[in-house]
């Protein structure tokens, strides 16, 4: 009798089934825990995988809700691609549905922090512009500048602390969070991928920036005490402008 | 079949390691026997990065095997063009000393189930292993190498040995074969069957690379030993036996020690390679 | 603000943002390599040895799932989370509960 890779592929994911008629050990009775070598195999690299992913979410969580909703996570969401690098790309949208993690509404969010935080890790390599290249553009052209931005930089905006959440559990360390909405950018000056607060009134301004709007109408969006070179200064230092259009 | 005589390089035989980047400083100093490395394809398939980095300043130094872990190869659909063309970029900058991918399946439907799973040896899984090499060899424009698995189970559909669909591959496609020893080992402790017989039957002509590495002891529901590919330890004594059988019969070869889980410090994994390397000092060149 | 000071108002900006600039050559090649570097995430090797992961999971539409939240989630006293109302976390759930 052969083996459908569709039954060896469900009963590596439901734990339920039986191991698919065919397989045996080498007296030819059936495989029982010999399968289960391949399951354990498809569900400990998955969530180790989830683990490296998201350290973050791991420790906001502990080792056994994080292990139990990554075999959740990993049967609604195999992956789809060979690159592990990218695995839990959908961790942000299944948390939201997650009973279990209802109590910590912030946890989506800081998923999407972490995936942007692979992203750059990975991201193209870009050669930013020095400062001085802004500094020699003529006063009357600079409202029509455009920035161009390096592949590694985004914007992560939530209702929550998350740039609080993110350095206190982080490796950079930091205070417990106060309740608060804050936005993160993401970039990667050169290696090291790096996360920092965009002040509330600079959002719009970042935002609409990192969509392509000149310099004048992107800076008319900022909110009240909105300061322009602390923007500025936060992107030069940041690498995360490469060009000016 | 793929001219493996239009790509000349290969890699030396001589100890190599899978590339940890935990050890990147360590072998920069002094990588002692270590003369080539062994990388995971698709850790090397960002934009860029410090993974990039590193293997560009590495590849100045080492000769570079890419091993791939995720092209199914076994798989029952089409390749994944899409895999095939990151394969093909990365081959491309790259030129690394040798390709190699394993005998295994690890995507369905689309979805990769990230572990090498088994297939049974049947003409119909000849015919396909064999057509996906001819595209991988023909996209890359390069002879591959072919890796034995680690069997925890067989199949009872299966109608010919494993070394008989490996030589049937060879004949076909003209693709190198990547000999694991450890998986040798693995497989004949599990399926109870002599490693060495394995070996006689195995066409070590045509083997490009040998692997070495780890495994874990389990037990079935029946008591039996039930030996599992971990990566995780040393190599343990009767596999370096079964490779000194195996290299007193193949002659010298470029020797891989893998060591992919509780990685330890370098200098545990560079006492493995200067055992691989002690192991290949008796042998005629 | 017409284009005129908005231009100067701008440069003004630029100029106060280069000045603070510290000159920082770029990483050499070299440098670019050391540094943290995450580990691989693919690999061929088996899971850790044992066969007990992937042949149970936790229910959680059941009565199964007994798992609480346990890591340092619980130093994290944010106002949206203590009342038990606030929980997909939109600005103004937030806004409400810190405002109340």
């Amino acid at each position: 009798m052969s083996v459908a890779p569709s039954d060896f592929t469900a009963g590596l994911l439901d734990p339920d089934r039986p191991a698919p008629n065919g397989l045996t050990d080498a007296q030819g009775r059936p495989a029982g825990k010999r399968f289960d070598v391949y399951r354990n195999n498809v569900n400990a690299s998955l969530i180790e995988a989830l683990e490296q992913g998201f350290p973050v979410i791991y420790k906001l969580v502990g080792r056994d809700f994080f292990r139990a909703m990554a075999a959740v996570y990993l049967r609604a969401h195999p992956p789809t691609s060979p690159l592990m690098m990218h695995y839990g790309a959908e961790m942000a949208g299944f948390l939201e549905t997650f009973p279990p993690a209802a109590a910590l509404p912030y946890l989506p969010d800081i998923a999407r922090l972490e995936c942007a935080i692979r992203r750059a890790y990975h991201a193209a390599d870009a050669t930013p512009i020095a400062g001085t290249a802004l500094a020699e553009v003529a006063p009357d052209a600079l409202p029509q500048v455009r920035f161009r931005f390096a592949p590694a930089v985004q914007i992560i905006a939530s209702a929550y602390p998350i740039h609080g959440i993110w350095r206190a559990n982080s490796d950079a360390g930091g205070p417990a969070p106060v309740a608060e909405a804050q936005a993160v950018l993401v970039a990667r000056p050169d290696m090291d991928p790096t996360v920092s607060l965009i002040p509330g009134n600079a959002l719009p301004v970042m935002t609409a920036l990192l969509g392509g709007t000149a310099l004048g109408a992107a800076f008319d969006q900022g909110g009240a005490g909105f300061d322009p070179s602390a923007l500025l200064t936060l992107l030069l230092t940041h690498g995360a402008i490469t060009a000016l259009t | 079949m793929f001219d493996a005589s239009s790509h000349p390089d290969s890699l030396p035989n001589h100890p190599g390691v899978g590339y940890k980047p935990q050890h990147f400083a360590a072998l920069t100093a002094d990588p002692g026997p270590v003369r080539w490395l062994e990388i995971h394809a698709e850790n090397y398939m960002g934009d860029g990065g410090r993974p990039l980095a590193q293997l560009r300043h590495l590849s100045e130094r080492f000769a570079i095997s890419v091993h791939g872990v995720g092209l199914s190869i076994g798989g029952e659909g089409p390749l994944d063009a899409d895999h095939l063309a990151r394969l093909k970029h990365l081959v491309g900058w790259l030129n690394p000393a040798s390709f190699s991918e394993h005998l295994a399946w690890s995507t369905h439907d689309a979805h990769f189930l990230n572990d090498l799973l088994p297939l049974p040896y049947t003409a119909g899984t000849v015919d396909r292993v064999a057509r996906h090499i001819e595209q991988v060899q023909e996209t890359l424009g390069r002879q591959m190498l072919l890796e034995n698995p680690s069997s925890y189970l067989a199949f009872a559909e299966s109608e010919m040995s494993e070394t008989d669909f490996l030589r049937e591959i060879v004949a076909r496609t003209g693709c190198g074969l990547l000999l694991d020893v450890n998986n040798v080992f693995v497989s004949a402790t599990n399926l109870r069957t002599s490693p060495r017989d394995y070996i006689d039957s195995f066409p070590l002509d045509a083997v490009g690379e040998i692997h070495l590495g780890g495994h874990d002891e389990d037990r079935d529901e029946h008591g039996e030993l039930l030996l599992i590919d971990s990566h995780g330890k040393a190599v343990v004594d009767p596999v370096w036996a079964l490779l000194d059988y195996t290299l007193a019969r193949s002659g010298p070869k470029p020797i891989l020690i893998e060591w992919d889980n509780d990685v330890p410090d370098w200098p545990i994994l560079a006492a493995e390679a200067d055992r691989a390397h002690a192991a290949l000092s008796l042998i005629p060149a | 603000m017409s284009n005129t000071s908005k231009s100067i108002f701008l440069a003004a900006s630029v100029a106060t943002a280069v000045a603070g600039l510290a000159h920082t050559a770029s990483a050499q090649e070299q440098e670019k390599c050391f540094g943290v570097a995450l580990a691989g995430e693919n690999s061929c090797a088996a899971g850790p040895g044992t066969t007990c992961a992937g042949t149970s999971t936790v229910d959680y539409q059941g009565n199964a799932w007994t798992l609480v939240p346990a890591g340092t989630c619980a130093d994290i006293e944010l106002p949206a989370m203590a009342d038990g109302t606030a929980r997909m976390g939109s600005l103004e759930a937030l806004d409400r509960d810190m405002a109340g």
